[in-house]
C-alpha cells in the first residue's frame, strides 16, 4: 500500500502528497460497523410507493378509501345475507303479502307477524322497509348502488382506453394526423354533451331493442347500454386532449431520442417509454371520471331514461321515491344519501390522488 | 387576434351543424313516423300527408329542406299537439332564462364573494367552513337538491309556496340550480386568488402602502378573476341541462320542463327542436366565453 513511499522529487505545482507523514494505520480499511454510520441514505423508494405514502398521510382520502371499501364489502356481502331478491315482492309461505307495501324500517307486515308467531321462526327484518310493491328497500339500494358504481367505472374505463388510444396516437405522430385528430376532438368538445346524450339514449332505447333480444345484453337493458354508448362516443374527448398534451412533452427527451436512435419501433417507444410517464396523470383522471360518470347516470336515471325496471340505480330509485315523497321522504333521502356519499368519497379520493402523485396538476 | 375569432366562429358554426344533422337523422332513425297513431290511417291518406310534409323525399333532400325552413325560422310543430314549436319554445324559454340567469348571477356573486374570503383566511375557520360546504355542494347531483328542498323547505316547513304561474317564488329553484356552480366558482376563485396574492405586484403595493382593501380589491381580485370567466361557458350548459330536472321537480314551466315531458311524452319533433335550440345557446355560450378570455388578459394563447 505505501510503495509510493520512493518518490521524493516533488514538483512545484503537483499535488503529491508526502505520504512520510502518514502511519501505516491511518491507511486502515473502515470496519463494516464505521461504513454503515458513514450511511445517510433514506430507504430508496419508488415512484408508486412514494406517491402512496404522501398518500396516507392524507386523512380525507384515507377516510375516503375506508368509506368505499365499505360501500364495496357492502354491495358484495349484503346479497349473500339478506334472503330476499330486488324484483321479489314479498311473500309469506308462498301466498303474495299484499300487507307488506309502504313498511317503515324494521317494521313486519301482518302476514309476516302472523307467521312467525305461529312457527316461531324469525324472519330476516326489512332493514329499510318496503317499496310500494312490497320489495324490501334495503336490497333494492344494494343493487342501485351496485348498478351506479359498475356504471361509473365501466364508462371510466371506456373513457380511457379510448381516449389513451386516441391521445397517443395524436400526440406520438404529430403533423397533419395530429391537426386532423385535434379538429375532431374540438367539434365533439364543444357538443353539448349532456343533450346529445339524452337525444341518443332516446333514440337507441328504440332502436337497439329488436338487436339484444335474447343475447346477455338483454339483461342489462337498452337504457344501461345507450348510457355505455355515449359515454363511449362523447366523453374520452378531454382524456384524448390531456395525454396528447403530456406525450408532447414528453416525446421531446432525450431518452425517446435514444430509442429512437437503435431503431426502437414506434409502438414500443409508445408502450415503454411514453406511456409510463403519463401513468401518474392517467390514474388521476380516470379516478376523477367516476364520480362524475355517476352523476350523469344519475341524472339519466331521473329523467327516466336509466336502467330498466325492474333493474334500478340510485338515480332512478330517487326519482320513483319521488311520487310519495310527503308520506315516505326516507325511500327519497337513502339513495340520495347514497348518491352524495360516493361521489363525495371518489372526489376526495382523486382528489388525494392528484396531490399524492401530481403536484403539477394543481 | 382576429385569426382566432374567425376560427371560433367557424368551429362554433360546424358544430351547430353537426348537432343540426345528428339531431335530424337521430330523429329519422326512430322507428315509426309522425302519422303512426293508435287509429290506423288509411294508405291514402298517409301518403298525401307524406307528400304534404316532404316525408317521400330522400333523407338528404329532406335535411337540406329542414335546415332551410330553420333559416326561415320554422321550427316544424309538435307532434303531440300540433303547436307551433317555435311559439312555444320561446314563451317557455322566458321562464327558464330569468331562472337561469338569476342562478347564474347568485352563483357568481356568492361564489366569489366566498371565494376571496376563503383565499383570505387560508387555513383558518372561515376557509375551513367554506372549503367543506363547497365539497359537500359539489358531491350533490341538482336533483338530489331540488327534491330535498322541496321536501324540506316545501311540504315540511312550509316556509315557501309550492310553484305556481301566477305566485312565482324563485327562491328555491335558484338555490337548487346555483349550488353546484356556486361551489366550483368558490373553488376557482380560492386558487387563483392565493395565486395572485404571492405576486410580485401584490408585494409591491403593499410595500408602497397602498391600503388593504385596496390591494385586494385592484390589484389582486382583478387578475384573480380572469380564470372564473372561463367557466362561465361551462356553468350555462350546467345551468341549462340543470334547468330540466329543477323545473320538472319544482313544477316551473320552463323550456326545461317542456324537454323532459317531450321525452317522456316521445314528442320527436319537439324533443329534437328544443335539443338544437339549446345546443346553439351552449355553443355560442362557449365562444363568446372564449373570446371574452382572450380579450381580458392578451397574454393567453391556445396553442
Amino acid at each position: 500500500m505505501l510503495e509510493n513511499q520512493g518518490l521524493k522529487k516533488r514538483q512545484f505545482f503537483s499535488a503529491q502528497v508526502d505520504l512520510s507523514k502518514f502511519k501505516e494505520k491511518d491507511f486502515e480499511q473502515a470496519t463494516e460497523d464505521e461504513k454503515k454510520q458513514q450511511d445517510v441514505m433514506g430507504e430508496s423508494t419508488t415512484f408508486f410507493k412514494d406517491g402512496m405514502r404522501r398518500l396516507r398521510r392524507n386523512p380525507l382520502a384515507m377516510g375516503s378509501i375506508v368509506v368505499l371499501v365499505l360501500i364495496i364489502a357492502l354491495i358484495i356481502f349484503a346479497p349473500m345475507v339478506v334472503p330476499y331478491k330486488y324484483s321479489q315482492i314479498i311473500s309469506v309461505n308462498g301466498i303474495r303479502d299484499k300487507s307488506a307495501a309502504n313498511l317503515a324500517p324494521f317494521e313486519y307486515s301482518k302476514l309476516e307477524t302472523q307467521y312467525m308467531e305461529e312457527t316461531g321462526e324469525k324472519l330476516f327484518p326489512h332493514i329499510f322497509g318496503t317499496d310500494s310493491l312490497s320489495r324490501d328497500y334495503f336490497i333494492r339500494v344494494i343493487y342501485g348502488t351496485r348498478v351506479s358504481l359498475s356504471v361509473g367505472i365501466v364508462a371510466s374505463i371506456m373513457v380511457l382506453i379510448i381516449g389513451l388510444l386516441y391521445g397517443s396516437i395524436s400526440g406520438y405522430f404529430g403533423g397533419t394526423i395530429d391537426l386532423v385528430m385535434m379538429r375532431i376532438v374540438d367539434i365533439i368538445y364543444s357538443l353539448p354533451d349532456m343533450l346529445i346524450i339524452i337525444l341518443l339514449s332516446v333514440v337507441l332505447n328504440e332502436t337497439i331493442k329488436p338487436l339484444i333480444e335474447g343475447t346477455v345484453l338483454q339483461s342489462l337493458g337498452t337504457n344501461m347500454i345507450s348510457i355505455f354508448i355515449v359515454f363511449g362516443l362523447l366523453y374520452w374527448v378531454s382524456m384524448a386532449r390531456l395525454i396528447r398534451g403530456q406525450i408532447l412533452t414528453i416525446k421531446n427527451n432525450e431518452y425517446v431520442l435514444a430509442a429512437r436512435c437503435i431503431g426502437t419501433k414506434n409502438g414500443r417507444i409508445l408502450r415503454r417509454h411514453i406511456l409510463p410517464n403519463c401513468l401518474s396523470v392517467i390514474i388521476i383522471t380516470t379516478a376523477l371520471q367516476v364520480p362524475s360518470a355517476i352523476f350523469t347516470e344519475s341524472y339519466l336515471s331521473f329523467l327516466g331514461l336509466g336502467v330498466s325496471a325492474p333493474l334500478t340505480s340510485l338515480g332512478s330509485l330517487a326519482n320513483d321515491a319521488r311520487a310519495g315523497m310527503q308520506s315516505y321522504p326516507l325511500r327519497l333521502v337513502i339513495p340520495a344519501v347514497a348518491i352524495c356519499l360516493i361521489v363525495l368519497a371518489l372526489n376526495l379520493l382523486g382528489d388525494g390522488l392528484r396531490d399524492a402523485f401530481d403536484s403539477k396538476l394543481k | 387576434m382576429a385569426k382566432y375569432i374567425v376560427k371560433r366562429i367557424v368551429l362554433a358554426i360546424v358544430s351547430i351543424l353537426i348537432v343540426s344533422a345528428i339531431t335530424f337523422f337521430v330523429m329519422n332513425a326512430i322507428p315509426g313516423g309522425p302519422f303512426n297513431k293508435e287509429k290506423a290511417t288509411s294508405a291514402a291518406a298517409q301518403k298525401a300527408l307524406e307528400e304534404r310534409y316532404n316525408l317521400d323525399k330522400p333523407l338528404g333532400e329532406q335535411y337540406i329542406l329542414y335546415m332551410k325552413n330553420l333559416m326561415h325560422g320554422d321550427w316544424g310543430v309538435s307532434l303531440r299537439n300540433g303547436r307551433d314549436i317555435w311559439n312555444e319554445m320561446t314563451m317557455r324559454f322566458k321562464v327558464s332564462a330569468k331562472l337561469g340567469g338569476m342562478a347564474a348571477g347568485v352563483a357568481i356573486v356568492v361564489g366569489v364573494v366566498l371565494g376571496s374570503i376563503a383565499a383570505l383566511t387560508r387555513n383558518k375557520l372561515p376557509d375551513r367552513l367554506i372549503i367543506f360546504f363547497t365539497t359537500l355542494g359539489t358531491a350533490m347531483p341538482s336533483f338530489v337538491l331540488a327534491t330535498l328542498l322541496l321536501l324540506i323547505f316545501c311540504l315540511k316547513l312550509r316556509m315557501f309556496p309550492v310553484w305556481s304561474s301566477s305566485n312565482p317564488n324563485y327562491v328555491l329553484p335558484i338555490i337548487a340550480l346555483s349550488v353546484y356552480p356556486m361551489a366550483y366558482i368558490t373553488r376557482l376563485t380560492k386558487t387563483s386568488m392565493l395565486d395572485a396574492l404571492g405576486q410580485d405586484y401584490v408585494r409591491t403595493a403593499k410595500a408602497k402602502g397602498v391600503p388593504g382593501w385596496k390591494v385586494i380589491f385592484k390589484h389582486a381580485l382583478r387578475n384573480a378573476l380572469v380564470p372564473v370567466v372561463t367557466y362561465v361557458g361551462p356553468m350555462v350548459a350546467y345551468i341549462l341541462t340543470g334547468s330540466m330536472v329543477v323545473e320538472n321537480i319544482f313544477t316551473i314551466g320552463g323550456l326545461g320542463s317542456t324537454f323532459v315531458t317531450s321525452i317522456t311524452d316521445r314528442d320527436y319533433t319537439l324533443i329534437m327542436a328544443v335539443t338544437l335550440f339549446l345546443s346553439i345557446l351552449m355553443v355560442i355560450a362557449n365562444l363568446l366565453t372564449d373570446i371574452a378570455y382572450k380579450l381580458i388578459d392578451p397574454r393567453i394563447t391556445f396553442e
